[in-house]
């Protein structure tokens, strides 16, 4: 799942329980998965050697 | 009253050879604690009479010849999350309304053993899930240098205990820097143990992989003895300070010397200077992956707080204070392979802590970036922008959580409005005794901590 598939379906959910406080920090946290996803540690199955990028997933 | 500052050592000194009574001390504990209690807010339940009755005990117990060690008689005050028999457990939160704890948790259990009197339990962030205790069902902790800010947190109330002579030390648990982070802001010594050095069960857990349970003490030979006593041991042996000359320090200047306010940072660099004249070697080492620790972190214990709390969160939602609630709330959509991602990320952290190490005494690095915060303000003002105060609190004390390194808050002077700064000395993996060694050595060249 893209960052921005989890965070639209995160909101939509959250919404649909009355949790609309939780907007602001989903978003805040979606910007540190991005820094975690993007992490020169994380292995592409395509090619091991390969690192990770956030913007592609 | 002023507040009694005499050590463990000096105290337990006193006890063994009849010059105090162990009633004398708990009733002066007392006595603050019915002075100071109703506007610090450190306790949440005073065991007056079994204290005094426990003190009673021990006074008899040393005169009949049975000294059991340092902190036999000794008044020491529990963060209330750490169960103790036929006391209530409220982890500062109404979900807990009506809990009574049927079994000492193993490290309340030997500190019996060790013939320490157990004064109370004290006040902490909701669920041990923030770092200034201002969410929390009994209201928040007051510093008791400055009643505008905040002691620190999670384990706030045992800092304020300690600072103010309700207690003669405390014990507290750390999961991202809740026994550091308030030993820090109340000018103490705050030892986090290594990881699984001390046993959790009977604690509530915050996040099960990273929870450590360590005291607040007014010294590091404090430390030393209620560490051991944790460990197991009664009679704990005084910890001989290392020699200072020749130790060789690391300081990770990158990321964790980058955002300091900026008494804080002077401080720190004067810490150094003196330590560096007492002969300490200094040199600098890189944590490659600092900018990674915060998401790692994150993506560590939001779920693991989740989890323990998902049934609560359905059923009694509103018995949370609302700020714990929505963090709580947060690491119910934390993905399974984003936390895969934050453990890969935790072995490539502790192994660049372990690099750090390499050849080295410890790591040396402050371990709060601003002096206590302000009750109220939700971000601090550092480096021309407002930091979250989460996040600045934990931003120099949540690697070692990550990575389990023993590592040891010591007070190294104090700001122009008096406010204290602290040092964070990290040690290698299982050799916590040489921390507390290390720590030790350097205490005195560090600076002084708060005094009342």
């Amino acid at each position: 799942m893209t960052i921005t598939s989890w965070l639209e379906h995160a909101i939509a959910d959250a919404e649909s329980r009355q949790l609309a406080a939780l907007r602001p920090l989903l978003e805040a946290l979606s910007s540190s998965t991005a820094i975690l996803r993007g992490a020169d540690w994380n292995l592409d199955a395509a090619d091991p050697a390969d690192h990770s990028d956030a913007d592609a997933r | 009253m002023p507040a009694d500052t005499r050590t463990i050592a000096e105290l337990s000194h006193d006890l063994r050879s009849s010059r105090l009574r162990a009633r004398d001390i708990v009733e002066q504990c007392l006595e603050r604690i019915a002075a100071r209690n109703a506007s610090i807010n450190a306790f949440i339940t005073v065991r007056a009479d079994e204290a005094r009755h426990e003190a009673d005990d021990a006074d008899r117990e040393i005169a009949a010849g049975r000294w059991r060690g340092p902190l036999h008689g000794i008044p020491v005050s529990l963060k209330d999350i750490i169960d103790q028999r036929g006391v209530p457990t409220t982890a500062a939160s109404r979900v807990r309304g009506g809990h009574v704890a049927a079994n000492d948790a193993t490290v309340v259990a030997r500190l019996r053993h060790a013939g320490a009197v157990l004064i109370g339990k004290t006040n902490l962030h909701e669920f041990a899930f923030g770092t200034t205790n201002e969410d929390s069902a009994y209201g928040a902790v007051q510093h008791p240098l400055d009643a505008s800010r905040s002691p620190g947190g999670s384990s706030g109330g045992s800092a304020a205990s300690v600072l103010d002579g309700m207690a003669c030390a405390s014990v507290g648990t750390d999961t991202g820097g809740s026994i550091r982070i308030p030993a820090a802001a109340c000018g103490l010594v705050g030892l986090k143990p290594g990881l699984g050095e001390v046993p959790t069960d009977g604690v509530v857990p915050l996040s099960a992989t990273m929870d450590h349970i360590g005291p607040i003490c007014r010294s590091v030979a404090d430390a030393g003895f209620v560490y051991g006593a944790l460990r197991g041991q009664a009679n704990p042996a005084p910890i001989a300070p290392a020699v200072v000359r020749g130790m060789r320090l690391g300081i990770p200047r990158a990321y964790f010397l980058s955002l300091l306010d900026d008494e804080v940072a002077a401080g720190f660099e004067r810490a150094c200077t003196r330590l560096a004249q007492a002969g300490v070697i200094f040199d600098d080492v890189a944590v490659p992956h600092a900018r990674e620790i915060a998401p790692v972190y994150l993506h560590l214990v939001l779920p693991e707080a989740a989890a323990y709390h998902a049934h609560t969160l359905e059923e009694r939602s509103g018995d949370y204070t609302p700020n714990v609630r929505i963090r709580l709330e947060m690491g119910r959509y934390i993905l399974a392979e984003d936390y895969v991602r934050a453990m890969q990320g935790r072995a490539v952290l502790t192994a660049e802590v372990e690099a750090a190490l390499h050849g080295r005494d410890g790591l040396l690095l402050p371990s709060l970036a601003v002096p206590a915060t302000t009750l109220g303000e939700p971000t601090v003002r550092i480096g021309g922008a407002d930091e979250p105060v989460r996040n600045i609190t934990l931003r120099l004390t949540q690697l070692f959580n990550i990575t389990g390194h023993p590592a040891i808050a010591v007070p190294c002077g104090a700001t122009r409005a008096g406010l204290p700064i602290s040092l964070q000395l990290v040690g290698h993996q299982h050799r916590t005794v040489d921390l507390l060694a290390a720590a030790s050595a350097l205490e005195p060249y560090a600076g002084s901590g708060a005094s009342m």
